[in-house]
Formats: C-alpha cells, structure tokens, sequence
C-alpha cells in the first residue's frame, strides 16, 4: 500500500456544537430518504393491489352467453364454454372457460362451474350415474351439485343465469373459490327458485 | 517478478481482497469435520449458481406470456439446439437442490449444528429452504402446462379459504379475475427476479456466517454446549485438532460438487426434460393434474384430510411447522449434539421423514381418486362371468355402464377409492347391498336416483356372486324366518 489512510484531526472541545450540527444534518438525510421511499410506496402499492381495486363491487362480472338454448336438451348435462369477460390478447387459451349446464326442463338450468369446490380441479359430468366426478383428490358430487362424497366443503359452485332472446347467459367472470363465490349466484337465492 | 505475477500485483492493489480470499480459504475447520457429512449445503450452492446459469439460458427463449410460453417451451423441446438438453439441467438441476437442501437440512438437525452459536444461521437456513420450494412451485407455473394451470387453481383455492380476506388474495395471487396472462407474468417476475434476489442475498449471508463462526464440530457423546465456554471450546479444538479449509477439507466438496453436476447433466441426457404436458386451455377438461416430486406429499395430505380439519390445518399447519423450526434453536439451544443422546431428535426426523415419504408413495397412485376411465377400460373379469344366471350377467353390466368400477376394483382392476369388491357377498348380506347402493354412506353417493329397481336387482344379484368358491355369501338369519312367516300369512289369508 502507497498511502496510509490519515487520521482525522484531533476535535477539541470547541468543535463539538460543529459534529452534532454533522450528525443533525445525517439524520435530516435519512429522514428525507425515508420520505421519499415512503412516497415512492404509495404508488408502487397501489400498483401491486390493482388486481384487487379493479375487481371491486364485482366488476369483474358480466352476463356472458352460452349460446342457444337448443344447445341444451331437456334432462341433459352438457359442457359449455365461454369468453371470460375480463381478459387480454396475451392469455392464450386460458380465458376459454368451460362449465356444465343442466337443464332441467323449459327454462329452469343449474349452470356449474368447472372448478371442484375443493381445490379447483376440473371435475367430470358422468351421464350414466348421474355423478360429477373430479380427477385430483377424489370429489363426487349429485346431478343437482350438490356434495356426494370425498373431501369438498360443499356443492359445485353455481352460476347465475337468465334466460334472454332465446339464449341462455351467466353472470360469470371470476375463478371460483371458497370466498370468491359471493358473486356467483348462492344456490338459495338463484334464478331457478 | 513474472510478467503474470505483476498484472496480479496490479490487481491486488486495487481490488484489496487478497487477504480477506486467504483467510477465508486458511481459516481452521476441525478436523472432523473434514468429513464427507459436510458436503451437501456446498452442493446445494452449486446447483443453485447452475440453475441461476441454466435459467438465464432458458430465459434467452422463453416467453413469459400465457399465449406463448408452452408454444416456445416446444420450440426449445424441439426446435432450439440441445434447447432440450438445457431445459432438462434446469428442472433435474430444480429436483436435485431441493433434495440437497432437505439433506442438509436432515444432516444440520443430526448432527446439532442449528445450537449456539449457529441459531441465525439455521433460521436463515429456513428461509432458504422457503425460498427453494418457492423456486420449485413458481418454476413449475412457468412450465405453464395443464398441471401449472390446474396447480394454479388449487394454489387460488387454498388462499381462498383464508378468512376475511380471501377473495382479496385469490385476485392477488393470479392478478386478476382468472388464471391468464398476468398470473404467468407475475410468476416469472417471482421465479427470477424476487426469490433468486432474496436468495442470493441469504445465501450469501449463510455462508458468510459459516466462515465466521466456524463450520459445526463433529459431535462427540458427551461434548456439551454451554453458551458460556463454547466460543473457547471451539478455538481450541480448531487450533489443537483443526486443518485449514482449502485444501484440507475443500477437495470433499467439490468431488462431491462435480458428481451432482454429472449427475443433474445424466438425468437431463438419459431422462429429458419435465414436459411440458397438455396444452394449457382449460376447456380440456380430459386432464389429471398432478404436481411435481416435491408438492405430491401435499397433495396425498390434501386428498386424504378429514373436510373438516382441511382448512384450519393448511392455513395454520404451515405457521406451526415454521415457527417450530424458528423456535428450535431457543428450544434447545445448548446440550449434547450427538444423534446418540438425541433420541427424540432423531424420531421426529425420522417420523416426518416416514410420514412424507408414504404419502408421496400413496400419491404415485392416488387410491383416493375415482380412475377416470375405469368403467369404460377395464372388463369384468371372466370368471365372475362363468356360469352366472342372466340376470347375475345383467348386473355386472350394470356395475360397469354406473362407474361402480371408477372406485370399486374388481380382479384387480379399477379404482381404489371404494372397497375391492371381489369378496363383498361374504360381509354383507342381500338387503345389506341393497342398502348400501340406494343411500350410499360411508364416502359412497347414493344411487337411489339414478338405478332403476330391476337394475337394482341385478346389480345386487351380480354382487352376491362375488365370494371365494369356498366361502358362501353372507346371509341373514333372521330373513328366512321372516319370508317363511310372511308366506305362512299370505296361505293364511288365501284361506
């Protein structure tokens, strides 16, 4: 090494009011770093919480249309698709989403999400036992939705559905899970009552 | 003075990090603990500087849009040179560090390293272990296949049971309304931003906290630690029984270093790369969605819970299980390091260790799932069929055209959810059946619904056969003297 780091000058007593001024000063800076990381926060959170502010009062909810009702025989189970209503150029396929629609008779439906109300996995409609069935971890459930057996806490989720100009719409537009469902019609109060 | 020797001069003077270098090769390990036990945390730490390598290959390809990445993972399967090869070390390279990190995890609590004075350093180690598994679950969204998205849903699922502020979660987690192109674009920003950043920086901590503190010392039965002379103790023993690091005990790591290197390169060329599976439109709904290696023990635990306790159980087992392994090292902080006077440290290990391995074995065949396509692929064996009444016959059709089969097995085949159905008529009688497949119970629907009474009839007729030759069905006692009275009555009345 060339050159040794020098010593400070020795601060007498006089200098003393000086290194606090120094210190004051230090703390000043951090204060004002603080604010600002503070502001910058502002901003960034609302940023990372727009998924949650956009969704709000169940804007992410339309009636969406599942076609003609002919499409649905009476007394029959069918797999239907529909655009999410919320969705972007970069999804791909992933905002293709799939449901059952039972139509009972005339114009009574039970349409159901295909998320098992477990964890979500896609669950099947079996014709001939009149059973959903779902892949992952064993979930059974009735024609009607309700809950047959195996681990879900409760009957297929159930969309809300009206009936317009001949074609059968729902209101959809979120993954449906335990808490997700309030926008999804409850099975009480839906249409079909 | 060499010409090579000066420009190294040059840089010394400027860079001053030769010494610090020396005295962290030179510092003393005891040397015990020059031992093959030590290797697994160094090759942990290689894997993870090749999976941040092999990573930034990948990302030179890969597209982290929901449209296009499962198009531009097949391009990098197929089109890209050894595009294949490279994805393949980044997800074996993914497999390998997280079993490094258990093992070495595994290898720090036997051998009492997480006690005085290394407590930090093993709550880093938490951490770190966090962080890999977040690794492997992000990198497996990634891959952006059927098994990512389905994964995805019951990822949503699982914070959508949180109280209060589930919905606020579930919205969070994918960034908007559904699993679609933003919930991929957040997940890439975690997989290669977020969590390498946060490891990097623990990683580095860790390791520097291994070099001042000194690496654990081979536990001897008897050597306790107390807080009070452990420091001395330990200086001791590094400078009485002790070897410098490099290169008394480094050749261990890295021959063991290079072989997990060779044998992440064997895997990716012999076994290829993970997927990735079907294409990610959940229209397909043919699909059965299992998660990779290291999340099938949840998933066995998910299926296999009582409903009941499934909630509080995933929301809160998980702050147990961390908070324990932070509170270990002030639990027991001090004592014997030994494995031989820690028995019930060395049961829990090898308890959860049990626990985890069997239900990741249960999930390699997931008896608690229906089999999708038992009804439909698997036939009635013929010997249930030789010699049977037509009705008996009738009954087995009616047991396959009802997926009976999707949960019950017959001759070995079917699904696992139900009982094997091959000795049913030896433990329940005729109306016991009927009971049975009316109300269902016992995790069974009930078919009442959907069978007609002559289809009853049959399907308990076939049922009935169902017993060893030697063995007859069972029957009720009582019924014979019922239908025998019931007869009597009716001869009674025709009088």
């Amino acid at each position: 090494m060339s050159s040794q780091p020098t010593k400070p000058p020795e601060t007498g007593e006089k200098d003393k009011p000086d290194v606090s001024r120094r210190d004051l000063f230090a703390k000043i800076g951090l204060l004002l770093n603080g604010l600002a990381v503070t502001v910058l926060f502002v901003p960034v959170v609302g940023y990372l919480l727009s998924p949650i502010r956009r969704g709000e009062n169940g804007r992410y909810k339309s009636w969406v249309s599942l076609g003609e009702l002919d499409a649905f025989p009476e007394g029959q189970t069918r797999l239907a698709k529909y655009q999410n209503p919320v969705s972007s150029p970069w999804d791909g396929d992933t905002d293709h989403i799939p449901c059952w629609v039972r139509r009972i008779q005339g114009e009574q439906f039970q349409v159901f999400a295909i998320n098992c109300a477990h964890l979500g996995c896609p669950v099947r409609w079996f014709a001939q036992s009149g059973l959903f069935m779902c892949p992952c971890h064993g979930g059974v459930y009735y024609q009607d939705g309700s809950r047959a057996s195996g681990p879900p806490p409760r009957g297929l989720f159930e969309y809300a559905y009206k009936v317009e100009n001949g074609k059968l719409l729902i209101d959809a537009g979120q993954l449906p899970t335990l808490s997700t469902t309030a926008s999804l019609r409850d099975r009480k109060t839906g249409c079909q009552g | 003075m060499s010409r090579l020797e000066k420009i190294g001069n040059w840089f010394g003077e400027r860079l001053q990090i030769g010494a610090s270098i020396r005295e962290a090769a030179g510092h003393r390990v005891p040397t015990k603990s020059a031992s093959w036990w030590y290797v697994f945390g160094s090759a942990a730490l290689t894997v993870f500087i090749l999976q941040i390598f092999t990573g930034i290959m990948l990302a030179i390809i890969y597209v982290p849009s929901a449209a296009e990445a499962w198009n531009s993972l097949q391009y990098l399967n197929h089109s890209v040179t050894l595009g294949w090869f490279l994805r393949g070390v980044h997800g074996w390279g993914s497999n390998f560090m997280v079993a490094l990190v258990l093992i070495h995890m595994c290898q720090v609590i036997l051998f009492g390293a997480y006690k005085f004075p290394r407590e930090l350093t093993w709550i880093i180690g938490v951490f770190l272990l966090l962080l890999t598994l977040g690794m492997a679950f992000t990198g497996q969204v990634l891959r952006f296949d059927q098994d990512a998205y389905w994964g995805l849903g019951i990822g949503a699922s699982i914070v959508g049971r949180v109280p209060l502020i589930g919905a606020f979660l579930v919205h969070l987690l994918l960034g908007g309304p559904i699993i679609a192109g933003d919930t991929l674009s957040r997940f890439f920003a975690i997989h290669v931003f977020v969590i390498p950043g946060l490891l990097i920086g623990l990683v580095s901590l860790h390791l520097l906290m291994v070099l001042k503190l000194g690496i654990n010392d081979w536990p001897m039965p008897g050597r306790i630690v107390r807080r009070s002379t452990y420091l001395k103790e330990y200086h001791e023993l590094t400078q009485k029984d002790g070897v410098p690091f490099v290169p008394e005990a480094v050749w261990k790591d890295m021959f063991f270093s290079a072989a997990i290197v060779v044998s992440v390169m064997a895997c990716a060329a012999f076994l290829g790369p993970y997927g990735p599976s079907g294409y990610p439109d959940p229209t397909i709904i043919q699909t059965v969605p299992k998660p990779d290696f290291f999340f099938r023990w949840l998933y066995a635990m998910l299926a296999l819970l009582p409903p009941g306790i499934e909630t509080p159980l995933l929301l809160m087992g998980p702050v147990v299980v961390l908070g324990f392994l932070i509170l270990l090292p002030f639990l027991s902080g001090e004592g014997e390091k030994s494995w031989r006077r820690r028995p019930i440290a060395v049961a829990t290990l090898l308890l959860t260790a049990v626990a985890l391995g069997t239900f990741t074995e249960l999930s390699s065949y997931s008896p608690w799932s229906p089999v999708m396509n038992g009804w439909s692929g698997d036939p009635v064996p013929v010997e249930y069929l030789y010699g049977r009444s037509p009705l008996e016959r009738q009954g087995s059709l009616v047991f396959q055209v009802k997926q009976c089969r999707n949960c019950h097995s017959i001759g070995g085949s079917g699904g696992k959810r139900g009982p094997a159905l091959d000795r049913v008529a030896t433990n329940m009688t005729r109306d016991q059946l009927v009971r049975q497949v009316l109300q269902g119970g016992g995790n069974m629907p009930a078919y009442g619904k959907n069978l007609n009474p002559a289809e009853v009839t049959a399907l308990v007729s076939f049922l009935e056969t169902l017993h060893p030759a030697n063995q007859p069905a069972a029957s009720d006692a009582a019924r014979a003297v019922v239908t025998h009275q019931e007869a009597a009555g009716a001869a009674e009345k025709n009088r």
